[in-house]
C-alpha cells in the first residue's frame, strides 16, 4: 500500500525531528515565565549533569520554564556567542563568560550586587582576581561561576622531581596539611627545571598566545612585581621588575622544549601524558585524562603551589562568571537561579561532578571532601583549591584597566616579549616593541 | 466627476495590458528569475558588507562615529604593516606555486589516455574537495610541535627535527605549503579544461612549421590559455588573500604574530581582544588591495577580448 506524504505532513515530521535532534534541555512549568541559559560546555565528561540537575530542581520549585544550551569554548564558540548576543541585543538571559568578558560587556550586564553581597556574607570573601574581573565601578557585573573556574598551578611528576631534582613535592605539599614550601622559590624552580632538562624530562611550560601560556607567565611576572600597564592606565613596561622577569624567563626557556613558542592549550597536556614531561601548569584535567588513558602517569601526578618570587607567591586563577544581559526577558528569575547555583551545596555538587576541576571563588568553599579524597595518588588535588591561602590568586595583565588588560592578555604580549628576548633581541628593543604595542591598546 | 468614473475601467485595462507586456519582455522574466539570488546576495553579502563599513567607522566602545579614524590608526601601527606584508607574501607565493603546479599537472593529466584520465582527475581533486578546516587538522598533526610525523621520519634518517610551526620562517612555509596543497587541484582542473579547448590543428600547424615542444607551449598553449590563467589567478588571489581557516588551525597567527593574515588578525583584534571596529577596519583593508589587482587583471582580459 502506498502512503502519500502531503506537504503539511512532511513539514510537521521535519519540524518534529529537527526539534528532537537540536532541542536543548527544556523544563516546562510556565507559571513564573521563561529563562534561557548559556552554560559553558564542560571538558569533564558528565560534569554538565550537575548544573542541569541543579537548574531542574530550581525550576520545579520556582515554576519557571528553563532552557539550557551548553556552549563549547572550542573554536571560540562561547566567545562568538557572547559577541553575537551583545551585537544583536538578544539571546540567552544568563550567559557564561570568562576572565575579561564581564568588563567588555559592562554596559549590557545587569548589576548583581543584590545577589553577590549576600553570597559573600554567606560563603566568605572572593579573591582579589575575581573582584578585579567581576566588580567594576563598585558594581558586580557577574557572579563567579563554580563551573569552569580553575587554578593553573603546577602539576608535577612525583617520581621525576624526586629522582632528577631531589625534590619531594609531597613532603612540600602534604595531603591534608598546610604547605611546607618556604624553600619552593623561583631559584629552586629554575634549578629543578635545569636538572629535569638534563635528565631528558623537561618542564612543559607553553609560550604561545593561548591562555595556558599567558596565565603561567602572568604569575611569574607578578612574582617579580613586573607590571606592563598600571591601574591608572599608564604604560610602565620599561621597569626593572619587567627586566628581571624577562631575564628569568630567558634562563628558564633554555630548559624548556624548543617548540614551546608554538604550543597551544592542548600541548602541555600532551607533554605530561606522553611521559616526557616532569611538570606542567594546568588544572587537574590532564591528571583526569591520565587517570583514564595513562594510569601509571596519573599515579605520579601531584598538583601544588607556584614557586615564590621576590614580590610573593602568585598562582594563575582563571575564573568563569555568569552574567545576566540587560536585554534578558526574566531578570528576577535569573537572579534567583544564580543565588541557587552559588549555594555551598550546589557548588559542592559541581565540584564532585567535575572530579575536583571546578573551583568556587568564595573563601569558605575551598575545603570540600572531593579534593582530599580524589586519587590516585590520594590527596593529589588537596592543594589545588589553595585551601591554606598559601598563594595569591592572580590573572595576567592585572592591574591594568580592563580594556587594556584584555588586549595584553589576548594578544600574549608577555609571552611574545619572552620569546623575542630569548631569541636574541636586545632587552631594550623588546621593551620598545612592547611599549609600542601597548600604546596601540590605549584607544577608547 | 462622471468622466473620472468612466475612465476607471479603461485605466485598469491599460495597466493590465502594461503588466502583460512587461511580463512578455525577456529582461523582466530574467530579473524575476534572478530576484531570489539578488535578495540572497543583498541579505548575506551587501548587508554584512555595509554593516562592516559602519562598524569600522565607530570608536572602540562603539558609541562615537570616528570616520576613517580606525584606518588612520592602523596606518601608524607596525604590527598592522607586518600583517599586510605577510598577507601579500602568503597570497602571492601560494598563487604562483598553485599556478605552476596546476599547469604542470594539467599537462600530465592531459597526456594520460582518455580511458584512465577520469580516475586521475578524481584523485587529484581530493585535496580541493575536502573541507579545508578538516584537512588542515590532519596537517596540524603532521606538523605538531612535539609529535610531528614528518620529524619522526626525519629522525629515522638521523636528521634534526624541524620547528614546522615554532619558527616564524618555517611556520610561513608550512601555511603556504598547506594552501598550495589544497588549492593546486583547482588550477589543475581549470587549466585542463582550457587545454582541452585548444584546437589540435594549431599544434599540427606549429609542428609543420618546425616548432619544438617549448615553442608549442610558448606560442600556442599559453596564448590560448591566457584568459583562463588570468581569471583563475585572480579568483585564487582573492580567496587566498581572505584565507582564515588554514592559518587559524595551523598556527593561529604565531609564532610572534609571524603568520597572521588579514582575516586572522581581524579576528584576533576584533573578537578575541574586544575591538570590533578595529577588527572590521583590518578586514576592510583587503578591499582596495584586491580591487586594484582585479582592475588590472580584468582590464587585461578585456583588452585581449577586444583585440580578438
Amino acid at each position: 500500500m502506498k502512503s502519500k506524504i502531503t506537504r503539511r505532513r512532511f513539514m510537521a515530521t521535519t519540524a518534529a525531528s529537527t526539534a528532537l535532534v537540536a532541542a536543548p534541555f527544556v523544563r516546562g512549568a510556565h507559571a513564573a515565565g521563561k529563562l534561557s541559559i548559556g552554560f559553558w560546555d564542560h571538558w569533564v565528561p558528565g560534569a554538565n549533569k550537575a548544573t542541569e540537575t541543579l537548574v531542574k530542581e530550581w525550576a520545579e520549585k520556582e515554576k519557571v520554564e528553563v532552557s539550557i544550551d551548553y556552549i563549547t569554548s572550542q573554536g571560540n564558540k562561547l566567545l562568538l556567542t557572547s559577541a553575537a548576543e551583545s551585537q544583536a541585543k538578544s539571546g540567552h538571559d544568563i550567559l557564561a563568560m570568562n576572565t575579561f568578558l564581564p568588563a567588555r560587556y559592562a554596559e549590557q550586564l545587569v548589576p548583581l550586587n543584590d545577589v553577590m553581597d549576600p553570597l559573600i556574607k554567606q560563603n566568605g570573601a572572593v579573591n582579589a582576581t575575581v573582584e578585579y574581573l567581576g566588580k567594576i565601578g563598585g558594581k558586580w557585573l557577574a557572579i563567579p561561576a563554580t563551573a569552569g573556574s580553575q587554578i593553573k598551578g603546577p602539576c608535577s611528576r612525583i617520581d621525576l622531581l624526586k629522582q632528577h631534582a631531589g625534590i619531594d613535592i609531597q613532603a612540600m605539599y602534604p595531603a591534608g596539611a598546610a604547605p611546607k614550601a618556604d624553600g619552593w622559590n623561583l631559584d629552586t624552580f629554575l634549578k629543578a627545571a635545569g636538572d629535569c632538562h638534563k635528565a631528558g624530562v623537561p618542564f612543559g611550560i607553553g609560550l604561545g598566545t593561548t591562555s595556558d601560556s599567558v596565565d603561567s607567565i602572568g604569575a611569574f611576572f607578578h612574582a617579580f612585581g613586573a607590571v606592563l600597564v598600571d591601574a591608572k592606565g599608564e604604560i610602565v613596561v620599561k621597569n626593572d621588575q619587567v627586566r628581571q622577569a624577562l631575564d628569568y624567563y630567558k634562563k628558564l626557556m633554555a630548559f624548556l622544549p624548543e617548540d614551546v613558542p608554538a604550543w597551544d592549550d592542548a600541548s602541555n597536556n600532551k607533554w605530561l601524558l606522553s611521559g616526557r614531561g616532569s611538570l606542567i601548569m594546568n588544572p587537574p584535567s590532564t591528571w583526569a585524562v591520565a587517570k583514564r588513558d595513562a594510569p601509571q602517569i596519573a599515579e605520579q601526578c601531584w598538583t601544588h603551589g607556584f614557586p615564590a618570587g621576590p614580590k610573593g607567591r602568585y598562582s594563575p586563577f582563571l575564573p568563569f562568571f555568569w552574567g545576566v544581559w540587560n536585554f534578558g526577558k526574566n531578570v528576577p528569575a535569573a537572579k534567583s537561579l544564580l543565588t541557587h547555583l552559588s549555594q555551598s551545596a550546589s557548588a559542592e555538587k559541581m565540584v564532585i561532578a567535575s572530579g575536583g576541576y571546578d573551583l568556587p571563588a568564595f573563601a569558605n568553599l575551598t575545603t570540600f571532601k572531593t579534593w582530599s579524597e580524589e586519587g590516585p595518588p590520594k590527596g593529589t588535588l588537596y592543594h589545588y583549591p589553595n585551601p591554606h591561602n598559601h598563594q595569591t590568586l592572580s590573572i595576567a595583565a592585572a592591574p591594568a584597566p580592563h580594556k587594556i588588560g584584555e588586549q595584553i592578555y589576548n594578544q600574549g604580549i608577555m609571552t611574545q616579549m619572552a620569546v623575542r628576548y630569548y631569541r636574541g633581541e636586545a632587552l631594550e628593543k623588546t621593551l620598545d616593541w612592547a611599549a609600542k604595542e601597548l600604546e596601540g591598546f590605549m584607544r577608547i | 466627476m462622471a468622466n473620472i468614473s468612466e475612465s476607471v475601467p479603461v485605466a485598469t485595462d491599460s495597466s493590465r495590458s502594461g503588466l502583460h507586456r512587461l511580463m512578455q519582455r525577456k529582461s523582466s522574466i530574467a530579473f524575476l528569475m534572478t530576484l531570489p539570488l539578488i535578495l540572497l546576495i543583498g541579505v548575506l553579502v551587501a548587508y554584512p558588507a555595509g554593516y562592516a563599513i559602519y562598524l569600522s567607522m565607530l570608536n572602540k566602545s562603539m558609541v562615537r562615529f570616528v570616520g576613517l579614524g580606525n584606518f588612520e590608526f592602523l596606518m601608524g601601527r607596525d604590527s598592522f604593516w607586518a600583517v599586510v606584508y605577510q598577507s601579500c607574501l602568503f597570497a602571492v607565493t601560494a598563487v604562483i606555486f598553485k599556478a605552476v603546479i596546476g599547469f604542470v599537472v594539467a599537462h600530465f593529466v592531459h597526456n594520460i589516455p582518455a580511458k584512465g584520465q577520469r580516475k586521475w582527475r578524481g584523485m587529484l581533486l581530493v585535496p580541493w574537495v575536502i573541507p579545508p578546516a578538516m584537512s588542515t587538522l590532519a596537517w596540524l598533526w603532521l606538523f605538531d610541535p612535539s609529535y610531528s610525523a614528518f620529524n619522526w621520519i626525519l629522525a629515522l634518517f638521523g636528521m634534526d627535527p624541524v620547528p614546522w610551526t615554532g619558527d616564524t620562517s618555517w611556520a610561513r612555509f608550512s601555511v603556504i605549503l598547506v594552501n598550495v596543497w589544497i588549492g593546486a587541484p583547482f588550477f589543475m582542473i581549470m587549466y585542463l579544461a582550457a587545454l582541452k579547448s585548444v584546437p589540435e590543428q594549431l599544434y599540427e600547424a606549429a609542428a609543420i612549421d618546425g616548432a619544438n615542444w617549448w615553442q608549442r607551449i610558448w606560442y600556442v598553449t599559453l596564448p590560448m590559455m591566457r584568459n583562463i590563467i588570468a581569471i583563475t589567478a585572480l579568483f585564487s588571489l582573492i580567496v587566498t588573500f581572505a584565507n582564515f581557516d588554514i592559518v587559524r588551525v595551523l598556527t593561529a597567527g604565531g609564532p610572534l604574530n609571524g603568520t597572521h593574515v588579514f582575516a586572522t588578525w581581524a579576528f584576533r583584534v576584533g573578537i578575541e581582544s574586544g575591538d570590533i571596529p578595529l577588527g572590521a577596519a583590518v578586514s576592510l583593508f583587503m578591499v582596495p588591495i584586491l580591487a586594484v589587482a582585479a582592475v588590472f587583471i580584468l582590464r587585461d582580459i578585456n583588452k585581449r577580448g577586444n583585440e580578438a
